[in-house]
């Protein structure tokens, strides 16, 4: 199996990831040489064998569906000090609804 | 001093022969002198590693210290520490100054050890040679034109170069193995689920477990007991209760101390593959363990061939999930100029992260994407699942797995990093063991051409104190581990 040149296209876009042609033309056969290790894979039989998502064979924790900070002191400076802009303790974004 | 185990710095400390202070000061010293030559540090805070020598003297002035009070300490920069720059070796967090600590950097402060300063990593732990690095490549300090192996390039290179006592790493697929054996020091990937993985900046999450770099496997056993322990905050992190990972290493022991013990031999560890001088390092260890009693029997891994495939399909999935988050909203790099939103998103992104980053996020969205999800993620997890239990039937017959770490000895800067299927096929060796979530440490074997060799040895789940012991003993009748790069004395 071998990627096109519009799907490179289609998947940075699928990621956020601006590419220009000439990238996405160096990627394409760089993700190629990848698929074809990771095709290997193909040639295996695995009809009845179960998927492994985790090394641990265990269940999600559960916790009570509490504030788990409340009393502590309000850490939003402190979240959005690292943020790239943000104004009345919100974060700013270019406008999405005209 | 500068050669001298945890242990002994710890008795010094302890004694008062010397200050924390005067100790972070020397390390700091050391940094100043040669980090320019290695890059293994992203960043030092003088004054904040001071203040917490400062206050580690006051416990062990008081009587109050512990085995690593007192003690600096370097962290792979992928741990997020209160107040220090927090890059994950990328551009992307080029200016994030973590809000919190890591639930590592909080054990570490509790037993009072010393940050010393973050180290050098490859961007976001994806590569196997400290080159992807938005801080510019590590240099390996027994061959200044050779990698020291990644991701926890910088903090290998930091404590073989003794800029540092010893470090913390994180491993994915070898990322702290790896460079281990490539620099000739011990360093432990332990049982998935030991180390709470709360502010470790996350790559595969499935996969990613926080362990030791140092000199030898006492010093990594005491580093352990500091960083393992149940997290509530990590939600795969094993509640399970503590243990003391030196016991069976300060227990008492014969000149047989291995007596009983059966080791395997995978044949798929021993084909064709590995470099011969390295093999021939790795046959002279076996040869060693059986003098200390140690029976060796054959197994196999008839999957592993198939873990390098699986997991550059589970790992990338992981991580273009995992990276989402970066979209220049909350925290991070944001793109100077942009038209829209997604514009914004799509720039920040592609001026953010470098070529690996971007190519694994792109492989990982690809596998996971409409259509193709079935033949790639569900057959990698399938994979992985014949990968462990290969392990399983191997630990009905053994008790430990050895091999070799790494394929060879540590490789030219620049050699590998045109080729990313390459690179990737150097952690042929390592990567199995993450995917079946089993515990493994690589220790210093010998050297060829001038170069440390690493062996590896693979225990069964929760089996870090037996695999502890099983390196240290080794380490008791070898001088591997205590030889130093030439030019950092």
């Amino acid at each position: 199996m071998s990627l096109t040149l519009e799907q490179v296209h289609r998947v940075a876009h699928l990621a956020r990831i601006e590419i220009s042609d000439g990238e996405a033309q160096s990627t394409l056969g760089q993700l190629n040489e990848i698929f074809s290790l990771i095709e290997e894979m193909q040639a295996v039989d695995t009809r009845g064998v179960e998927p492994m998502a985790h090394a641990q064979d265990v269940a999600q924790r559960l916790r009570a569906d509490r504030v788990s900070e409340a009393g502590t002191i309000d850490q939003r400076a402190a979240f959005q000090e690292v943020a790239p802009e943000t104004e009345a303790g919100l974060y700013l974004v270019p406008r999405v609804i005209e | 001093m500068i050669a001298a185990s945890l242990q002994v710095l710890a008795r010094a400390l302890a004694k008062r022969e010397v200050s924390s202070v005067e100790l972070t000061h020397l390390y700091l010293d050391r940094i100043a002198r040669h980090n320019p030559q290695l890059n293994a540090f992203i960043s030092v805070d003088e004054g904040c590693s001071l203040a917490q020598a400062r206050a580690a003297d006051e416990r062990l002035a008081k009587g109050e210290g512990g085995p690593l009070t007192g003690i600096p300490i370097a962290h792979k920069d992928i741990f997020c520490a209160q107040g220090w720059l927090t890059t994950c070796g990328s551009r992307m967090l080029n200016n994030f100054v973590s809000p919190y600590d890591a639930a590592v950097i909080t054990r570490f402060k509790a037993a009072g050890a010393v940050l010393l300063g973050k180290t050098n990593m490859d961007e976001f732990a994806m590569g196997s040679s400290n080159e992807t690095s938005f801080y510019g490549p590590v240099r390996n300090p027994w061959n200044a034109d050779c990698v020291p192996g990644g991701s926890s390039g910088g903090s290998a290179a930091a404590v073989a170069a003794a800029l540092a006592p010893a470090a913390t790493g994180t491993d994915t697929g070898g990322s702290i193995r790896q460079p281990a054996a490539l620099c000739n020091l011990t360093g432990m990937k332990p049982t998935y689920g030991v180390v709470s993985r709360y502010g470790m900046i996350a790559f595969a999450s499935s996969l990613d477990q926080a362990g030791p770099l140092a000199r030898s496997a006492a010093d990594c056993a005491l580093l352990l007991n500091a960083m393992a322990g149940f997290d509530e905050r990590d939600s795969t992190s094993v509640e399970r209760p503590g243990e003391d990972y030196c016991r069976e290493i300060d227990a008492a022991a014969g000149d047989r101390p291995l007596a009983g013990l059966k080791i395997g031999l995978p044949v798929e560890f021993f084909g064709e593959g590995c470099r011969p001088e390295v093999m021939h390092l790795v046959e002279a260890a076996i040869a060693e363990y059986r003098k200390l009693g140690a029976e060796t029997i054959s197994v196999s891994l008839p999957s592993m061939q198939l873990s390098v495939a699986a997991y550059y399909v589970i790992a990338p999935a992981e991580a273009s999930s995992n990276l989402a988050r970066f979209d220049g909203v909350r925290y991070g790099y944001r793109a100077p100029e942009y038209q829209d939103l997604n514009d914004m998103y799509s720039k920040s992104r592609a001026q953010g992260f470098g070529a690996e980053v971007k190519r694994r996020i792109l492989i990982g969205t690809y596998v996971l994407s409409h259509g193709y999800y079935d033949a790639y993620y569900l057959q990698a997890q399938r994979i992985r699942r014949l990968i462990a239990n290969d392990f399983a039937k191997a630990f009905g017959q053994c008790d430990v797995i050895i091999g070799p770490t790494s394929p060879s000895t540590a490789f030219k800067l620049g050699e590998k990093a045109a080729d990313p299927v390459q690179m990737y096929l150097s952690d042929i060796y390592t990567i199995a063991v993450n995917l079946a979530g089993l515990p493994a440490i690589s220790l210093p074997c010998g050297f060829a051409g001038g170069l440390p060799a690493g062996l590896q040895l693979i225990g069964n789940y929760f089996a870090e104190t037996q695999l502890l012991n099983v390196a240290h003993r080794y380490q008791q009748v070898s001088d591997w581990h205590v030889q130093r790069p030439a030019g950092f004395d």
